[in-house]
């Protein structure tokens, strides 16, 4: 816990931290994942509300955890509220799930709203020429986007001797999930039974 | 074709109900992100969107700022029924997960550094990756219809891949930059007169 100054639960700092996730939420082009980076910035390095080891154990968790990924930001929030109240004990714990609703509705608010406006206009336009050209230019785009997400997260792991039999393991689970109809969470337990047993 | 009306779904959701409790089902199947489990639920299983009307919503969802899933459910709830719909659809994905998400957090100062917690979550991080590029080689077929024809996709789908995955550059440079030629190409090829020759 060094080297941390814990924020001071008033209602100026809340209001500081709502405000930088409204702006982050309109910076979030292409994933919550994306701002990461710049909460960084802010919470540790800037105000050192939290620390280094808190700020990846946060992501690290929402990962593991079923959900959407920008659920990292809530756990961002929860352990701001946490150090605020002194780590644990039921008033660091209602600060905490404060923090949740802080940093969750502000990463929300501004893109869901103008995502909806955006999509209930383009929908409501779908025949236009410009409409379409959007979406089928864009397809193979995302979707190049979205092998290269599978491709990051494997090729991090880039030690053939100790990291062959993961990779063994991603390529088997991509063959499965494409050829047949077998249930994702038997895959997830597979992972987790053979990470678990140190197999991979 | 290319053109996309509710007459085109196979399925629709029944109520707000139904859409709140599929997005949680989903949301809660989705380990190291939903995308693969809301293709597989949403496309293949209750047949809500075609896949290349889920590729297409994808996109739109992608280059909007915020959560993909999380616009992706939105657009969805939306379409069938208005604000609410979007509303019933994001609580869905939010709601669930945030508290199983609170209880391991809880929890994990307990095991974090265990060994086998440790394992466990290499595994699964590996599973995950398997899962995202399965769903992208799933979703090729779904371009064999585009108006661009399948050069211009192959040429944009590699220069994506190479500029995020090989070489990393940041997205918000590299999706302005080949969303403009993909948006542009696309555009020339639905010139009236044009569309059987896609």
């Amino acid at each position: 816990m060094s080297g941390i100054t814990a924020m001071d639960p008033s209602l100026a700092a809340w209001g500081a931290l709502f405000g930088q996730c409204l702006l982050l939420s309109l910076l979030a082009v292409g994933g919550a994942i994306t701002v990461a980076p710049d909460l960084h910035r802010y919470l540790v390095v800037q105000h050192a509300w939290i620390g280094d080891s808190q700020f990846n154990a946060s992501i690290a968790l929402s990962q593991a955890a079923p959900g959407p990924n920008v659920l990292f930001v809530a756990l961002l929030g929860l352990q701001v509220g946490l150090n605020a109240g002194g780590g644990s004990g039921l008033y660091a714990w209602s600060l905490g799930l404060l923090g949740v609703a802080v940093t969750l509705t502000a990463i929300l608010i501004p893109s869901s709203l103008l995502t909806y406006t955006a999509t209930r206009w383009a929908h409501q336009h779908r025949q236009r020429r410009a409409v379409r050209a959007f979406k089928a230019g864009l397809a193979p785009i995302v979707l190049a986007l979205l092998i290269a997400t599978g491709w990051l997260l494997i090729a991090v792991h880039d030690d053939p001797a100790r990291d062959a039999g993961l990779w063994l393991l991603t390529a088997a689970t991509a063959l499965v999930v494409w050829r047949t109809k077998l249930h994702l969470l038997w895959l997830i337990g597979a992972g987790a039974v053979s990470g678990a047993a140190g197999w991979v | 074709m290319n053109t996309r009306d509710e007459a085109d779904t196979p399925e629709r959701p029944a109520s707000c109900r139904a859409l709140f409790l599929a997005f949680t089902a989903l949301a809660l199947q989705g380990f190291g992100g939903v995308l693969a489990v809301v293709q597989r639920e949403l496309v293949e299983r209750r047949r809500w969107l075609t896949p290349a009307q889920f590729l297409e919503d994808w996109a739109v969802a992608q280059v909007m700022p915020g959560p993909n899933v999380v616009n992706l459910s939105m657009m969805i709830g939306g379409r069938h029924f208005g604000w609410r719909g979007a509303l019933a659809a994001l609580a869905g994905m939010l709601c669930a997960p945030l508290v199983v998400l609170l209880v391991l957090a809880a929890l994990f100062a307990q095991v974090a550094d265990h060994p086998l917690a440790q394992g466990a979550l290499r595994g699964m991080g590996a599973v995950s990756a398997g899962l995202i590029l399965a769903t992208g080689a799933k979703l090729m077929a779904a371009l064999a219809h585009n108006p661009m024809g399948r050069t211009a996709c192959a040429a944009l789908a590699v220069a994506a891949w190479v500029s995020v995955g090989l070489l990393r550059w940041p997205l918000i440079v590299v999706l302005p930059a080949l969303g403009a030629v993909g948006w542009g190409w696309a555009w020339w090829r639905l010139r009236p007169g044009q569309e059987s020759a896609a």
